[in-house]
């Protein structure tokens, strides 16, 4: 009896030590197997369908407008899910270490425009080349779009989804109170003369505006405006880096130290909590670069205290400013069934719906020249023809050559304007400091 | 005999866990032998178990630790000796100690290792004379004790990203709180992220806000273990309150002490998300690196900049600097161990 309660005892004792071995064997090889098993998704089996993968960053758009659940309808057997990572940095940082080992990734991935050129140059391998496919229409696209998606074999990597052609924001309330004209035809063609007129209507402004406005908000943005103007700014055509003797740094620059000295910056950093508040508090009468995708950024900064009040118009040297692409990753399993969704959300039609519902100005030239874009207007910015506006801003903007560190040159550049902007150093000092920033950054 | 083994082998016979004496059964001789194979081979496997067992349930944590700790740092040390680009951690060129010598001129090294070092000095030092004195306070019996205890931690508990979020506005230039403070006193605004003492002195706060209640508690958890008998004693002797901190408390928590130096040392050397966040989410620490810790200084260029080598020397050298520190404390707390000593 004493024996056979023992034994009992013994047992459940032995069964639950194997019940912690066990578990301490699935955690483990569980780990295991999460660090080696994350494949790229696959078929979901059921009635043959197939799961196609979309990585995104932020609020990329085309689950909000819809075109997901179209294409599902138009396709049936492809089911479409997506992985939407927020913040671009994140997600690039990911998409990278994913690339390099080949594995994880979605069948189509997104790719914003400052990272197309190390796409197409170290991990160009990696993606498929949309040329080869015959029935990619890659002809709707602005040309310069292509241009940036392209490696230097020739083969398209990245198919265009927007673009960001730029004009000028500003406040038409504080332009009254400066005497300077408010209608956007009219402050179009007193910035029509370049730059220079630019700063002189700051001039102006600063003499006779509201006395606790500053003329734009930031040296940074004002170099942004004037740099991507020009064809050639941090890297030439053979892709050597060429920032410190290029002539569109230079005038930027030096444009940008004018603004800051004659007191008409607000010495603001672009992007930051800060920035956003003083959109709050119409701390600034001009934003220099106001691409299309950042009227829905004002208008969400600025609240509806700023209805009506905020205006664009034409900007002396139009250029373009983010956009993005997306990709189709080689070690994707549904590659065909991939490339197609690829072309079908990059296509006219869905560019347009992409735009008058989400406000993403087209990269398709096609669609830029549709009813629905070309007539669109803004009644935030006072029913401005944004269509319009930004078509014929489109049409100007200079097909720049691209490199791997043109986020890196460029922040390190707009650091050193902070540095003049915000800590009043001399220009010449924070040359110096961009320059042995920059040295250091790109040194291998 | 086999159980008189197995019970003196057992460590835990009173939990029930080992088997217990046990009366031998009276069988045929062959049958006793085969009992007796039985028992030795169960004994064997008691050993083993008794021996082994341990090993297994404190492996997962070693397996943990081998595959993120230990592995990434081997693999780190590889990577410093490479040249590698984050586009291409495959792709490895050896370039030996080059990573390493070249820190020597970086001046963008030295910068965040001075920053590191001030703002380590600046949250640490208030940071632990603030948890000591509020302790001291917390001791007390008092009212709703546990409320302010509770109230201690609340920061702990509160995320990095949420209280730098917060801080950042309060240190707003034009829009901030503490601006909008110093103006009603009249003093001008202060371009806290710009400049190089405001804009560490801000990121300190952060940390100090952050930490102070974790080690109060700490401190407090101390202080309920010195005996109260000594209090007795002392004020018996006519200590004053003070008196009675100074030469009673103090001397009893030195070893709390010194776990907290540590422990907030390794700390301020590894600071990271707080200037991070302060700093809008860049890494380069403000527009002059003003503020640019070392943890900074790695992300940025291992995640900004894709030198994955270069990174890698940074933080092997980052390790390196902490197992000096951890050297110095460690002489140190020997030496404070033993003129405490002396002193007892």
């Amino acid at each position: 009896m004493r024996s056979q309660v023992r034994s009992t005892h013994r047992s459940t004792r032995r069964s639950s030590r194997a019940v912690a071995l066990a578990l301490t064997a699935t955690l483990t090889t569980g780990l295991l197997g999460a660090c080696s098993g994350d494949g790229a998704g696959g078929d979901d089996g059921a009635g043959g369908g197939i799961t196609l993968r979309v990585g995104v960053f932020g609020q990329f758009g085309f689950e909000e407008a819809g075109l997901y659940d179209a294409y599902e309808d138009l396709h049936p057997g492809i089911t479409i899910e997506q992985d939407s990572v927020t913040e671009n940095g994140d997600y690039i940082a990911q998409l990278r270490t994913r690339l390099a080992q080949n594995s994880g990734l979605a069948d189509i991935q997104a790719i914003e425009v400052g990272n197309i050129a190390e796409m197409t140059g170290e991990l160009s391998d990696a993606w498929v080349d949309f040329g080869e496919y015959g029935d990619v229409d890659t002809s709707h696209f602005a040309p310069w779009k292509i241009a940036q998606a392209t490696d230097p074999e020739g083969r398209i990597i990245g198919l265009g989804t927007d673009m960001g052609p730029t004009g000028i924001c500003y406040r038409t309330d504080y332009f009254e109170q400066a005497g300077l004209p408010t209608d956007r035809a009219e402050v179009g063609a007193l910035f029509a003369g370049g730059w220079d007129a630019y700063l002189a209507a700051g001039a102006d402004f600063a003499a006779e505006g509201p006395a606790d406005v500053a003329y734009m908000d930031a040296a940074g943005g004002m170099f942004n405006a004037v740099v991507s103007g020009f064809e050639e700014r941090y890297y030439d055509d053979a892709g050597e880096i060429v920032y410190q003797d290029s002539e569109a740094v230079a005038t930027a620059w030096d444009l940008a130290v004018e603004a800051s000295e004659a007191g008409l910056t607000d010495g603001q950093q672009q992007f930051t909590e800060e920035w956003d508040r003083a959109f709050a508090n119409g701390a600034f009468a001009t934003v220099a670069s106001c691409p299309a995708w950042m009227l829905g950024y004002i208008q969400e900064k600025a609240g509806e205290a700023g209805r009506g009040l905020w205006d664009v118009a034409d900007s002396p040297t139009p250029s373009n400013w983010g956009g993005s692409f997306i990709g189709v990753p080689e070690a994707g399993e549904h590659r065909e069934e991939a490339v197609a969704l690829a072309a079908w959300l990059t296509a006219p039609e869905q560019q347009a719906r992409l735009f008058t519902e989400r406000g993403s100005y087209p990269s398709s030239t096609t669609a830029q020249q549709s009813p629905e874009v070309l007539d669109a207007t803004h009644p935030y910015f006072g029913d401005a023809p944004i269509g319009r506006i930004f078509g014929a801003a489109a049409e100007r903007i200079p097909s720049s050559p691209i490199g791997p560190y043109e986020q890196v040159i460029q922040e390190g550049i707009t650091d050193g304007l902070l540095l003049v902007d915000q800590g009043g150093e001399s220009p010449g000092d924070a040359w110096d400091e961009v320059v042995s920033g920059l040295d250091n950054a790109l040194a291998e | 005999m086999t159980t008189h083994h197995a019970k003196a082998a057992s460590p835990a016979s009173a939990g029930g866990a080992a088997p217990g004496p046990r009366v031998p059964r009276q069988r045929s001789a062959s049958g006793a032998a085969v009992e007796a194979r039985r028992l030795e081979r169960r004994s064997r496997r008691y050993r083993w178990d008794v021996r082994f067992s341990p090993y297994a349930f404190i492996s997962p944590f070693f397996l943990f630790f081998a595959a993120f700790g230990l592995f990434p740092l081997l693999y780190t040390g590889w990577a410093s000796l490479h040249q590698v680009s984050l586009s291409h951690p495959n792709d490895m060129e050896w370039v030996g100690l080059g990573n390493f010598t070249r820190l020597w001129n970086d001046e963008f090294f030295w910068d965040a290792l001075r920053n590191t070092f001030t703002i380590g000095v600046l949250s640490t030092v208030p940071q632990l004379a603030m948890a000591l004195g509020l302790a001291h306070l917390l001791n007390y019996r008092m009212r709703g004790s546990m409320l302010f205890r509770v109230a201690m931690l609340a920061p702990y508990a509160t995320s990095v990203a949420a209280a730098a979020m917060v801080f950042s506005m309060l240190y707003g230039r034009d829009y901030g709180a503490v601006n909008w403070a110093l103006g009603l006193v009249g003093i001008d605004a202060v371009d806290w992220q710009s400049g190089q003492w405001s804009s560490q002195f801000a990121v300190s706060s952060i940390v100090i806000w952050r930490w102070t209640g974790y080690n109060t508690l700490i401190y407090l958890a101390a202080m309920q273990a010195v005996p109260g008998d000594l209090y007795e004693s002392a004020s018996l002797d006519g200590a004053s309150r003070w008196q009675q901190f100074r030469h009673v408390t103090l001397p009893s928590l030195r070893p709390t002490i010194l776990f907290t130096v540590v422990v907030s040392t390794i700390g301020a050397t590894q600071l990271f998300g707080e200037p991070m966040l302060f700093g809008g989410g860049d890494a380069n620490g403000g527009a002059g690196g003003q503020f640019q810790t070392l943890g900074l200084y790695l992300y940025e260029m291992g995640w900004f900049n894709r030198h994955l080598g270069r990174a890698s020397a940074i933080a092997w050298t980052m390790f390196l600097l902490l197992i000096v520190i951890g050297l110095v404390y460690w002489a140190l707390s020997r030496w404070v161990s033993r003129s405490g000593g002396e002193e007892g």
